[in-house]
């Protein structure tokens, strides 16, 4: 399989949200291809016919009973909140100018 | 004082329930040694010396009333640094986190407040819990109390080290590859990954959602089994939790055996990297495990051999996606905020501020094996191994009750060694990871010192999922035996600090 490149860790950066400096572009491109070459391996399994597990349990739809309880109070939902206004999360601008 | 400190968490509640000790005596000792120690050993990254004061009086005032006490109450715990405690900050070892007071308990919190367990305060941690040596805590490495200048494993390095150095007689960590087992098998004490779903996740920060599960530290068999019971069982919270009674825990601590018993030695967890001194000191588990009058058998696992891999590309996917709530909307840090960058540049600017490196490794690689074109071939084959893991075990849980190797292939390594050096590191739980895969139950215990460094070697034991007990009854033989063999706990030859 194709190691990675620094192209490709720099797209991988902007998916996830994190703005990397150039030098750490280099740094992080060298260890991902170690790593990506090193667990390569498990797609010597990838023709066999075998059933994917996502997950230890074989649990499926677990419900609770939908009753009113108590939750976080508004207060205690912005306690965290790096900015706030009117009882709400204060963001920054989402949308464009126009 | 030093007497306080080195009893056991058993010893500890029935002193306070006898009133030969109070529960403020007990607090006061373990927060005197924690002043006195923690600036060495740096387990602590938060103490609460009043809350911890006041849960100590609760229960004081509740013995003197007549009330019944539970059987850990009174006995102070240090919690890893990823449970909530409301009112109380939790930073899971990240900057992203720094100063956030959670506003509710997690189940296991508040599980130990209402047994009359003391919450001495929060330990380090690798960030997010992805390391193996505390190392990544964006708040400085812990010391090995065995050599300071070792790591003492991790990622829950912090709980595994207080409990070595008699900060706290008990520690709560979680274990997604080995983050229990390892720190306890390097520190010399016991450390307990529970069936998945055997202890809630409700309040534990999410690293890898199908393989996190929380469990015990201890510096015996009994105390951990005493801490499962108080901790398991079921939780409406979590929906992966299961819904059945916690098994016998404590009376298979009470009653260790292994007569009879088939002990299955796992061929995969042996051979190249593993230290000479690590394979003597198994070699000599699986002799005494012979003598006690348990059949041993060898087993075969093949698809083990992909266990590390499959755990490299499931572990991080899901990080990936856990970690997208960190995004500088609704808690923890926020930067460049200045009015005239959009949301998403903050966000941006946010993570690369506050995620240190492992955690921006695993999340790209995790966004990597995700993203079309690659995801059949990665996260696709890397469930697929699951699979197969599942049904080695399964099979050879029909040839064995529990499965033994050595906790880590190596000792603690030095502090430094393999900070820079991701692959170097993840292969400190190359034995644990399995049980992760498959959510067996699984215990560390100690099984000896490597006689090339003098370090502490762990013996792994692993039982079928649901069947914890088995780990309990197993490891409380072998631990009456070594103490036998020895004269004392192996923690007693640890250098004091």
């Amino acid at each position: 399989m194709p190691g990675i490149t620094r192209e490709e860790v720099a797209h991988l950066a902007r998916l996830a949200r994190l703005e990397l400096k150039p030098e750490e572009l280099d740094h992080f491109a060298g260890q991902l291809d170690d790593i990506i070459n090193a667990v390569a391996r498990v797609s010597d399994v990838a023709d066999q016919d075998v059933p994917p597990t996502s997950h230890p349990l074989p649990l499926t739809n677990v419900m609770r009973p939908d009753e009113v309880r108590p939750s976080l109070t508004p207060q205690q939902a912005l306690s965290g909140a790096p900015a706030e206004e009117q009882q709400r999360f204060k963001v920054p601008q989402i949308l464009g100018e126009e | 004082m030093t007497d306080i400190i080195r009893l056991t968490a058993a010893d500890t509640a029935a002193k306070i329930a006898t009133g030969e000790l109070t529960a403020v005596q007990v607090a006061e000792a373990h927060l005197a040694r924690i002043e006195a120690v923690d600036e060495k050993v740096h387990a602590f990254l938060h103490v609460d010396r009043e809350g911890a004061l006041e849960q100590a009086r609760a229960v004081d005032a509740k013995r003197e009333r007549g009330e019944p006490l539970g059987p850990l109450a009174g006995v102070p715990i240090a919690l890893k640094d990823l449970f909530t405690t409301e009112g109380i900050p939790t930073t899971v070892g990240s900057k992203i986190l720094e100063g956030w007071i959670p506003p509710y308990d997690a189940t296991v919190t508040r599980r130990l407040k209402e047994a009359g367990l003391v919450v001495l305060g929060k330990t380090n941690m690798d960030e997010f819990a992805m390391g193996s040596s505390t190392e990544n805590s964006a708040y400085g490495p812990t010391g090995n109390p065995w050599d300071l200048t070792r790591v003492p494993g991790g990622s829950g390095g912090g709980s595994s080290a207080a409990i070595a150095s008699y900060q706290a007689p008990l520690a709560m960590g979680t274990d997604t590859g080995g983050s229990i087992r390892q720190p306890a098998a390097v520190t010399g004490t016991v450390g307990v990954k529970p069936t998945y779903g055997g202890v809630s996740r409700y309040g534990m920060v999410a690293f890898s959602s199908s393989l996190d599960q929380g469990g015990p530290c201890a510096r015996t068999v009994l105390d951990a089994a005493l801490l499962h019971e108080a901790i398991g069982g079921h939780d409406p919270l979590d929906s992966t939790s299961i819904d059945a009674p916690v098994p016998p825990v404590v009376e298979a601590a009470r009653s260790g055996s292994v007569e009879g018993m088939r002990v299955g030695v796992v061929k995969q967890f042996r051979g190249e990297g593993y230290q000479a001194g690590v394979v003597q000191r198994f070699d000599e588990s699986v002799e005494l495990l012979r003598e006690l009058g348990a059949e041993v058998v060898e087993v075969d696992c093949p698809s083990f051999d992909l266990a590390l891999s499959a755990y490299y590309l499931i572990a991080p996917s899901e990080c990936s996606s856990n970690l997208a709530r960190f995004d500088a909307m609704r808690y923890g840090l926020r930067v460049g905020d200045d009015g005239t960058r959009s949301a998403e540049e903050v966000t941006a600017l946010t993570r690369a501020a506050g995620f240190g490196d492992e955690v921006k490794r695993r999340v790209m690689l995790g966004t990597y094996a995700l993203s079309s074109g690659y995801y059949d071939a990665y996260y696709g084959s890397a469930q697929k191994v699951r699979t197969l893991i599942a049904r080695d075990f399964e099979r050879v849980f029909e040839q064995a009750d529990v499965l033994v190797s050595p906790t880590t292939p190596t000792t603690a390594f030095a502090i430094g060694e393999r900070a820079d050096d991701p692959m170097a590191m993840y292969l400190a739980d190359l034995c644990t990871i399995p049980a992760n895969l498959a959510g067996n139950a699984a215990m560390s215990l100690p099984c000896g010192l490597a006689p090339e460094d003098g370090l502490p070697v762990g013996l792994q034991i692993i039982a079928p999922a649901m069947r914890d007990e088995r780990l309990y009854k197993v490891g409380a033989a072998v631990e009456a035996a070594f103490v036998e063999r020895w004269g004392h706990p192996l923690l007693e030859e640890a250098p004091s600090l």
